[in-house]
C-alpha cells in the first residue's frame, strides 16, 4: 500500500512519505525538545527540571534504541536472529573507547605521553600496531563503522555462501560474541583486559564530564536514531528490502526464482551491525567506560527481548521496546535487584507466548478492533467510524 | 543356645586379649635400665653426642626404638622435672597428655612448665628421618616399607649402601624392591658408579633424573656419556608419559562434554526444540547432589549413588513443566522457543540464587572416588575423572538402547520424521514429546550429578556449559548421537592439546573459531544426516 504510493520517489527520502515514519519522527523530535528544554530553561529544584544524570540516561537508551532498530533489521526483514549483535555494538564502542583513552594524553596516572595507562603497567613500550591512528578523530570514526562492518562481513561471507540460516546462525553468532568476550577479557589482547577501557575526559575537547557536553551527547545520539531509522526504513521498503523479506519467508523459494540471496543477507548484515558499532559508539562516552562484559552472550540476547517485546519487523517497535525494557531494568535495579533477573526472564516467556507481535503489535491488534467494532455498530457515529 | 555359646567365646578372647596386655607389660618392668640408658644418653648438651646416642638406640633392636625417635624428631620426646623420659600424645593447648616413654603408660595431663624437651637441631633432624626410614625397612608393615624406601631416594649414603644390598635381595614386595633399588642406584650414580646409571635408564622419578642429569656434567666421560644417554631416553619415555596425561585429561574433559551435550542431542538434535534452559537442568542435577548428601550427612557416597536417580526425576520433572507450560505453544517457531527458554533459565538461576545461595555449594567427593591410580612415577591419574568418563559412556549407552532398542525410541524417530504419519498409525506424538523432552532434561540431570564431582556447584555452572554443549551438538551433526559422543570426545582433546602451549582462555576461543568454520564448511557437522531426516 504504502510502497505503491511512494515507489518513484528517491529511495532514502522516500519513508517521509509513511505515517508511520513522520509520527515516530516527529515523536522523537519532541521529546529531545522537550528534555533539552526541561534541562536548560526549567531552574533546578523545580519538580518539572530534567537533572543531567537523567539527560544521561536517556541518552543511553536511545543508543540502545538505536542497537535495537539494527537487530529489527535483521531478524525482523531478513529473518535471522543474530545472537551476536553485542560484539558488533561492543566493537563500534572499542573503536570510540580507544580514540578517547588516546585522547588523555599524558594525564594519566603514569604520565605517559602515547601509552595508556594499562599498557604502562603491563610495562609495553610501544603501542600495538593495531591502536595506531586512533588518536585522529576522523580515523576513530571511521573505525567505528568499518571495523564491526568487516567483521559482519567476513563473518556474513562465510556464513550466508554456506547457507547457515536459521538457529544454527543464532548458535554461532552467539558463540561468535562469546569467542571476543573472552579474547577481550584477556590482556594481552592490548584492549585493557577485564578492566576495559575507561577514565575518559574529553571527546573533540569537550570535556566529557561537563552536562553541556552530556546534553550534546545526547541529542547526537536522538539524530543518530533518527537518521538511523530512515535508513533502516528506506531499505525494507525498496525493493532490495522486499526481497528480503520475501528471503524470510521462504528463503528456498527466492533463490529459485533467481535472487542471489546471501547477497542480499550480507548487505543488510553488514548495514546492520554498522548501525549497531555507531550505537556502541555513541553508547561508550555516555557511560564513561568500555569493557569485556559488552560482548557477553546475555546481553546480546536482551537486545533480541528488548525487539520482541516492542514488535518484531515494525522498527519503531524496537525503539520502544528498547526504552521500554531498560526503563524498567533502571526502576528494579534500584529498587529491588534480586527481583530484575525475574522480571526479565518472566518477559522473555510471556512476550513469546502471549504478545508474538509485541507492543507494537498490541497497538495494531487494538486499533483494528476498534475499526472492525465501529463496521458491526449500525448505530455508530461517523466520526467513530473515521477512525 | 548358640548365643550363649558365642558370648563365651567373645568373654575368652577378651581376657585372653588382657593376660597378654598383662604380660607384656611385665616384660618391660618400669625400671628397665638397659632402654633407660639409651633415653639418658640423649640428654646431653653436645649434638654430635646426642648423634652417637640415636644410633645407640637404632642398633639397640628395642622394638620401641621407632616410636622414640619419631618422638623425638617431632619435639615430642620429653623429660619431666622429676627425671622420667614421657612421649607427649598431644601438644596442643595448654596441658599435653603425656604417656611414659618405656612402658607406653599414660600419665594424665601434664603442664608444659614440668616438661623439658630434649632439642634436635638439623642435622640429627635428618639423621634421624634416614634412622626411622631404616628401621620401617624392617617393619612387617608393606605400607611402612613403602613409604620409607620411598623418602630413602636420594637419602641413601655409603654406610646405608651395604646393608640395602641385602635388604634389596630379602625383599618381598616388588614395589618396595623396585624403590630400593632405585634408591641405591641413585647413590651408585652419585658416588660414581657405572652400574647405577645402568639401573637408573628406565626410572621417572625426578630424584633419578636430577642425580643422572648432575652425573651427565660431572667429570668421567664414560659415566657422563652413559647417564646423558640415559637422559635422553628418559625424557623420550616421559613425553609420551605426558602425552597420555594430556590424552587422558583430554578424554575427561570431552566425556563432560559429552553428558552435558547428550541430552541437548536428544531435545534439539532429535525432537528440534532449542532449550536454552538445558545448562539450568544440568545445575538442578548438581543442586539435587548436594541437596541429597545435606540430607544423608556422614555418608557422601550412599547420596551419590541415590542421587543418580534424583537428580534424573528432579530435572526430567522440571523438562517435563518447561514442555508443558512453554515449548508446547512455541511449536513450529524455533527462535522464539530459544527467546522463551532462555527466559526460563534466567528465572532458575535467580532463584536458585535467591533460595540457596548466591555462593557455590561444596559437594563432597566419597572416598571411593578420591585420590588417583598411580601407573607409574610421572603419570598418576585421578579417580573422578575416571569415574565421571565411565558414567558418561554408560549414560550414551543407555540412551543408544532406549532409542535403538525400545518402543519409545522407535516412536520418537517416527515422530520426529513425519509426525502427521505417526499420528495417523496410533502414535500418541504429544506423550511421545513430552516423554522425549523428559528423557533429555532427565540426562541433564545426571550430567549435573557427575558435574558436581568435578567442578563447583553454583548458580552459574549451566551457563557455563550451554555454549560449548550447542557447540558439541552442531559440531557432530544435529540428530546424530554418536556424532555427539565423537564431537565431545575430540572437542576435548584439542583443547587439552592446544592448552599448553596456547593457555586456557586462547585454547578456548581457537577451539570456538574452528567450529565456527567448520559450520561453514559443513553446515550440518560431522556426522550429517541423510535421506528423509535431513529434510526440514
Amino acid at each position: 500500500m504504502m510502497t505503491q504510493s511512494s515507489s518513484s520517489q528517491f529511495w532514502l527520502t522516500r519513508p517521509f512519505g509513511e505515517r508511520a515514519t513522520q509520527i515516530f519522527l516527529g515523536v522523537l523530535f519532541a521529546a529531545l525538545l522537550l528534555v533539552t528544554v526541561l534541562h536548560l530553561a526549567v531552574p533546578q529544584g523545580h519538580p518539572l527540571h530534567v537533572n543531567a544524570y537523567t539527560v544521561n540516561l536517556f541518552g543511553k537508551y536511545l543508543s540502545y534504541a538505536l542497537l535495537a532498530v539494527a537487530v529489527d533489521l535483521v531478524w525482523g526483514y531478513l529473518g535471522i536472529l543474530s545472537l551476536g549483535h553485542g560484539a558488533f555494538f561492543a566493537i563500534g564502542g572499542y573503536a570510540m573507547g580507544m580514540y578517547l583513552m588516546r585522547q588523555i594524553g599524558d594525564r594519566g596516572t603514569y604520565g605517559d605521553p602515547v601509552l595508556p595507562d594499562f599498557m604502562v603497567f603491563l610495562s609495553w613500550d610501544s603501542l600495538p600496531w593495531y591502536w595506531l591512528g586512533f588518536d585522529m578523530a576522523w580515523f576513530a570514526f571511521a573505525m567505528v563503522l568499518i571495523a564491526p562492518g568487516l567483521l559482519a562481513l567476513v563473518f556474513g561471507f562465510l556464513a550466508f555462501r554456506s547457507r547457515v540460516t536459521g538457529v544454527y546462525l543464532s548458535i554461532i553468532t552467539q558463540a561468535l560474541t562469546f569467542a571476543l568476550m573472552l579474547a577481550f577479557f584477556r590482556n594481552e589482547m592490548g584492549f585493557g583486559g577485564n578492566n576495559g577501557l575507561t577514565d575518559f575526559r574529553e571527546l573533540l575537547g569537550y570535556n566529557l564530564r561537563s552536562n553541556d557536553t552530556r546534553l550534546g551527547l545526547f541529542i547526537a545520539t536522538g539524530v543518530a536514531l533518527a537518521l538511523g531509522y530512515i535508513l533502516c526504513r528506506a531499505i525494507v521498503t525498496s525493493k532490495l528490502g522486499r526481497v528480503c523479506v520475501a528471503t524470510r519467508d521462504a528463503e528456498a523459494r527466492t533463490r529459485f526464482i533467481g535472487y542471489r540471496v546471501e547477497r542480499f543477507q550480507l548487505f543488510v548484515f553488514v548495514v546492520s551491525a554498522m548501525l549497531a558499532g555507531l550505537a556502541g559508539a555513541l553508547y561508550v562516552p555516555q557511560v564513561g567506560i568500555i569493557n569485556p562484559s559488552e560482548f557477553s552472550p546475555i546481553f546480546s540476547i536482551e537486545i533480541v527481548l528488548w525487539v520482541a517485546l516492542g514488535g518484531r519487523a515494525t522498527l519503531y517497535g524496537a525503539v520502544i521496546g528498547a526504552i521500554l525494557v531498560n526503563y524498567a531494568k533502571t526502576v528494579f535495579t534500584g529498587v529491588m535487584p534480586d527481583a530484575w533477573l525475574f522480571a526479565l526472564g518472566a518477559m522473555f516467556v510471556l512476550v513469546t507466548v502471549f504478545l508474538p507481535k509485541g507492543v507494537a503489535g498490541l497497538f495494531r491488534h487494538l486499533k483494528r478492533r476498534k475499526r472492525d467494532d465501529g463496521g458491526d455498530q449500525p448505530n455508530s457515529t461517523p466520526k467513530e467510524a473515521a477512525v | 543356645m548358640r548365643r550363649f555359646l558365642s558370648l563365651g567365646l567373645l568373654c575368652a578372647l577378651l581376657l585372653s586379649i588382657s593376660f597378654t596386655a598383662q604380660a607384656q607389660s611385665d616384660s618391660n618392668p618400669p625400671d628397665d635400665p638397659a632402654a633407660l640408658e639409651l633415653l639418658e644418653a640423649l640428654d646431653v648438651r653436645s649434638y654430635p653426642a646426642k648423634g652417637e646416642a640415636i644410633t645407640a638406640i637404632l642398633q639397640s633392636d628395642d622394638e620401641r626404638a621407632r616410636d622414640w625417635l619419631q618422638a623425638l624428631l617431632d619435639g615430642r620426646l620429653q623429660r619431666t622435672d622429676d627425671g622420667r623420659f614421657v612421649v607427649v600424645l598431644d601438644n596442643r593447648g595448654r596441658d599435653w597428655p603425656v604417656a611414659d616413654a618405656l612402658t607406653n603408660e599414660p600419665l594424665g595431663d601434664m603442664s608444659r612448665r614440668e616438661l623439658d624437651r630434649i632439642g634436635i637441631n638439623n642435622a640429627l633432624r635428618n639423621q634421624l628421618r634416614s634412622a626411622i626410614a631404616v628401621v620401617d625397612l624392617y617393619s612387617p608393615d608393606v605400607e611402612r616399607r613403602r613409604s620409607s624406601a620411598e623418602r630413602l631416594l636420594g637419602e641413601v649414603d655409603e654406610e646405608l649402601a651395604e646393608p640395602l644390598g641385602e635388604l634389596i635381595t630379602e625383599e618381598e614386595d616388588r614395589q618396595v624392591q623396585r624403590r630400593l633399588a632405585q634408591a641405591l642406584a641413585i647413590y651408585q650414580v652419585e658416588s660414581g658408579q657405572l652400574e647405577g646409571v645402568e639401573a637408573l635408564r628406565g626410572s621417572l622419578h625426578p630424584r633419578a633424573r636430577v642425580a643422572l642429569s648432575r652425573a651427565a656434567s660431572g667429570e668421567d666421560p664414560v659415566i657422563a656419556d652413559a647417564a646423558s644417554e640415559a637422559l635422553t631416553s628418559i625424557e623420550q619415555n616421559l613425553k609420551i608419559n605426558r602425552g597420555i596425561e594430556t590424552l587422558y585429561f583430554g578424554l575427561s574433559l570431552g566425556s563432560v562434554l559429552v553428558l552435558a551435550a547428550i541430552g541437548l542431542a536428544i531435545t534439539f538434535g532429535v525432537m528440534g526444540v532449542i532449550n536454552m534452559a538445558h545448562g539450568e537442568l544440568i545445575m538442578l542435577g548438581a543442586y539435587t547432589t548436594w541437596m541429597m548428601q545435606q540430607l544423608l550427612p556422614g555418608q557422601p557416597g550412599l547420596a551419590l549413588i541415590l542421587s543418580i536417580p534424583a537428580g534424573f526425576m528432579v530435572a526430567a520433572l522440571a523438562g517435563i513443566a518447561i514442555e508443558r507450560g512453554v515449548i508446547q505453544f512455541l511449536k513450529g517457531r524455533p527462535l522464539e522457543t530459544l527467546l522463551a527458554t532462555f527466559g526460563i533459565s534466567l528465572i532458575l538461576q535467580q532463584l536458585v540464587r535467591t533460595v540457596i545461595s548466591p555462593l557455590n555449594r561444596t559437594v563432597i567427593t566419597p572416598e571411593w572416588m578420591s585420590g588417583s591410580l598411580v601407573v607409574n612415577d610421572a603419570l598418576s591419574l585421578t579417580l573422578n575423572r575416571m569415574f565421571v568418563l565411565g558414567f558418561a559412556l554408560v549414560v550414551f549407552a543407555g540412551l543408544m538402547l532406549i532409542m535403538r532398542r525400545t518402543r519409545l525410541g522407535l516412536e520418537v524417530r517416527a515422530v520426529t520424521q513425519n509426525r502427521a504419519m505417526a499420528r495417523s498409525m496410533g502414535i500418541r506424538a504429544t506423550r511421545v514429546d513430552i516423554m522425549t523432552f523428559a528423557l533429555g532434561s532427565g540426562v541433564a540431570g545426571l550430567a549435573g550429578v557427575a558435574l558436581s564431582q568435578l567442578t563447583n556447584v553454583g548458580p552459574n555452572l549451566g551457563q557455563n556449559y550451554i555454549i560449548d554443549s550447542f557447540m558439541v551438538v552442531v559440531f557432530g551433526g544435529v540428530g546424530n548421537l554418536w556424532g555427539t559422543l565423537v564431537a565431545g570426545l575430540s572437542l576435548g582433546i584439542i583443547n587439552q592439546v592446544l592448552e599448553p602451549w596456547a593457555g586456557a582462555v586462547l585454547a578456548k576461543i581457537i577451539v570456538l573459531v574452528f567450529i565456527i568454520l567448520f559450520i561453514q564448511k559443513r553446515p550440518r557437522g560431522l556426522f550429517p544426516q541423510k535421506g528423509r531426516a535431513a529434510e526440514g
